[in-house]
């Protein structure tokens, strides 16, 4: 039996203390495994936002309820990416962890930097920070230097330090820069596992110019979440 | 007798074949091309600013895969325009890094 999928809102805490509805992505069914998924950030939320609709569709069929909230700022929300911060986006996550009473986490790419604490589950290719940023920035370079007007790794970065910046289309907020610089991973906790690539198979979804999909890699993952979650219960 | 010598690619860097057949590998996943088509790359091959899909993120990416792939760092002033518009400018970039490094 399936579970329609929905788009429901969820209350997500906001800078000044209030809460503003976001959406999520939700196979809701009242059960009892249910499963928070934190997108990757930025441009490759978009690049896997398919792969990762069908692991929950998989998923749902396997009787596992799942959550993908929009990180305040990004997909449909109408919250300010630049004033974002991913200590509120960490707040938020935990929230949303909450609300849907999450028995477990996948988090996808740079979405680890932002897991909540405390639930088993796994993060999806991981990668820090520094990494994030260091694609994004280099974006505008190559970008600026098409445009006529090149701009050095230094003055970007100064720049989104100190008033923020505009990366491949993406507002960061000076603060937001200033996280994504220094932000490791989250160090390894109790019940949740690293998800490599070679683990999943097929070509990283992330690395394709055009968004792409891969049901063998959709079928992969939701495979490794189904059987754990199902053992766990 | 006789000394045993190690080919001289293990001493000044991975084999320029394998340079060539990780490249290969990184653009296959980056445009989504088969094995044939990633085999048929040729160095007049053109790519920034001949692909519609080969924007300055995917660009960005692409050189920051090379750089995990081939265990490198690929400054911004070393990259030209010239390194990213052909297979072989690319080609030719990933070997001065892998040489150099």
């Amino acid at each position: 039996m399936t579970t329609p999928l929905k788009f429901i809102e969820w209350p997500s805490p906001t800078v000044d203390g209030g809460t503003r509805n976001e959406a999520a992505l939700a196979f809701d069914g009242g059960r009892e495994m249910r499963l928070l998924v934190i997108p990757p950030l930025f441009e490759e939320a978009n690049k896997l936002r398919h792969l990762l609709v069908e692991v929950l569709r998989r998923l749902d069929a396997s009787g596992i309820d799942s959550f993908m909230p929009d990180l305040p700022g990004c997909n449909e929300s109408r919250a300010h990416l630049a004033e974002q911060t991913l200590d509120g986006w960490r707040t938020a996550t935990a929230e949303a962890a909450e609300h849907f009473r999450a028995s477990a986490v996948l988090t996808v790419r740079g979405g680890a930097l932002v897991r909540p604490a405390g639930l088993p589950g796994w993060d999806y290719a991981p990668h820090d920070g520094p990494k994030v940023l260091r694609s994004m920035v280099r974006a505008r370079i190559i970008s600026s230097k098409e445009a006529g007007h090149p701009e050095t790794r230094e003055e970007i970065e100064t720049r989104g330090r100190t008033e923020g910046i505009a990366l491949a289309g993406w507002q960061i907020g000076p603060e937001m820069f200033a996280a994504l610089e220094t932000a490791e991973l989250p160090p390894p906790e109790t019940g949740v596992s690293v998800l490599d690539q070679e683990t999943i198979g097929g070509r990283p979804l992330w690395l394709r110019a055009e968004p792409d999909f891969d049901a063998a890699q959709a079928d992969a993952l939701a495979a490794v979440i189904a059987i754990a979650m199902r053992d766990s219960v | 007798m006789t000394a045993q010598v190690s080919p001289q690619s293990d001493e000044t860097g991975p084999a320029r074949s394998k340079i060539d057949s990780t490249l290969r590998a990184i653009l296959r996943d980056v445009l989504g091309l088969s094995e044939e088509r990633a085999a048929e790359l040729t160095p007049d091959s053109g790519l920034f600013g001949h692909l519609p899909e080969l924007d300055s993120q995917a660009v960005a990416d692409l050189l920051t895969e090379m750089e995990d792939r081939f265990d490198i760092i690929i400054e911004d002033d070393e990259v030209d325009g010239d390194h990213l518009e052909t297979y072989g400018g690319l080609l030719a970039l990933a070997e001065a890094k892998t040489v150099t490094s």
